[in-house]
């Protein structure tokens, strides 16, 4: 009776809250302040068609590290607490079988799915999308493989050095922004201009730094993926 | 009958169905369905964000939400199961 009063309690309390932030809410007709600036200047200061990839890769370039570094402390510390010892390396997943369908449909929309992941990362900064997405379309399509064969290995090795490789070479890249552009993880390359606008070769190093991301994010869910799918082992 | 309206709602019914989908995932006793629910929560939600013009966010919703954590749900489910059994 008191916890059902409780949560009543709560529940009021939250529609009051929400209630009060709808009535103060005025939809802007216009872009103020930060905003503003961004999409007025964005195209001819980062050269980048797609505005939200010129605020995430160049404006905000710091931030993007941030998530970079959180993604990877995620996926270490799974593998951490993951860990399988040398016995059950051997053992096997105890499944009912999959499906002749879904074996079949596997084998022709995973290297579709994997090209849709690279175009999207590669075309980050014109189009929709970029690393992050790109990553997890790229790990959608390991989920598929998995699905149609779940006792299937991946490769420790290779993930392993795609993910280090392309860490690595987005914080040199960043690094080499001090030399050659306006700062640290800035995109801009002095005396090089932006490239033919709407072009692939455009916006700097975005496309560089995007698809090294997108490298670095698909293969840490991929390898989460195969920890967990490698703790279904047994017998 | 104007095209904002007609966003507005379908925006409104997409909203719905996340809410019901929502209490399904919480009150529904089998968890295999409460996953799956939650699940078509994160698929509705990133029909959203693209009526909002938000692709970008609308694809990783899609992929990680509705995908990877659904799949990941069921291995830790999987996996209480056997322990418990």
């Amino acid at each position: 009776m008191l916890r059902n009063l409780l949560i009543a309690l709560v529940l009021a309390s939250f529609g009051f809250i929400f209630y009060n932030l709808y009535q103060s809410y005025e939809p802007q007709t216009e872009l103020t302040g930060i905003a503003a600036h961004f999409a007025e200047n964005g195209a001819s200061e980062v050269g980048a068609a797609n505005l939200v990839t010129a605020v995430v890769v160049s404006y905000r370039s710091f931030d993007t590290l941030g998530e970079i570094t959180i993604l990877f402390l995620t996926a270490a510390i799974i593998s951490f607490f993951l860990k399988l010892s040398k016995e059950d390396e051997e053992k096997v997943i105890i499944h009912r079988g999959t499906s002749e369908l879904l074996q079949t449909a596997s084998f022709l929309l995973i290297p579709l799915i994997f090209l849709f992941g690279v175009y999207v990362f590669i075309n980050g900064h014109l189009t929709p999308g970029g690393g992050f997405q790109g990553g997890a379309i790229i790990a959608s399509g390991v989920v598929l493989a998995i699905m149609a064969n779940p006792n299937m290995t991946i490769n420790h090795k290779v993930i392993i050095w795609v993910e280090s490789l392309s860490g690595v070479s987005v914080i040199l890249i960043g690094v080499l922004g001090i030399l050659l552009g306006g700062g640290f993880l800035d995109s801009s390359i002095k005396g090089l201009g932006f490239g033919e606008f709407g072009t692939i070769f455009s916006a700097g190093t975005i496309p560089f730094i995007y698809s090294l991301v997108g490298l670095k994010v698909g293969a840490e869910l991929s390898n989460i993926l195969n920890l967990y799918q490698k703790s279904q082992k047994e017998a | 009958m104007n095209n904002e309206m007609i966003y507005s709602v379908i925006a409104i019914g997409v909203g719905l169905l996340m809410v019901f989908m929502a209490i399904i995932a919480i009150l529904n006793k089998k968890l295999s369905v409460a996953i799956i629910a939650a699940g078509v929560v994160s698929l509705f939600a990133s029909v959203l964000f693209l009526l909002m013009s938000a692709p970008d966010v609308a694809m990783t919703e899609a992929a990680i939400g509705s995908g990877l954590s659904t799949l990941i749900f069921f291995y830790v489910l999987n996996k209480i199961k056997r322990q418990n059994a």
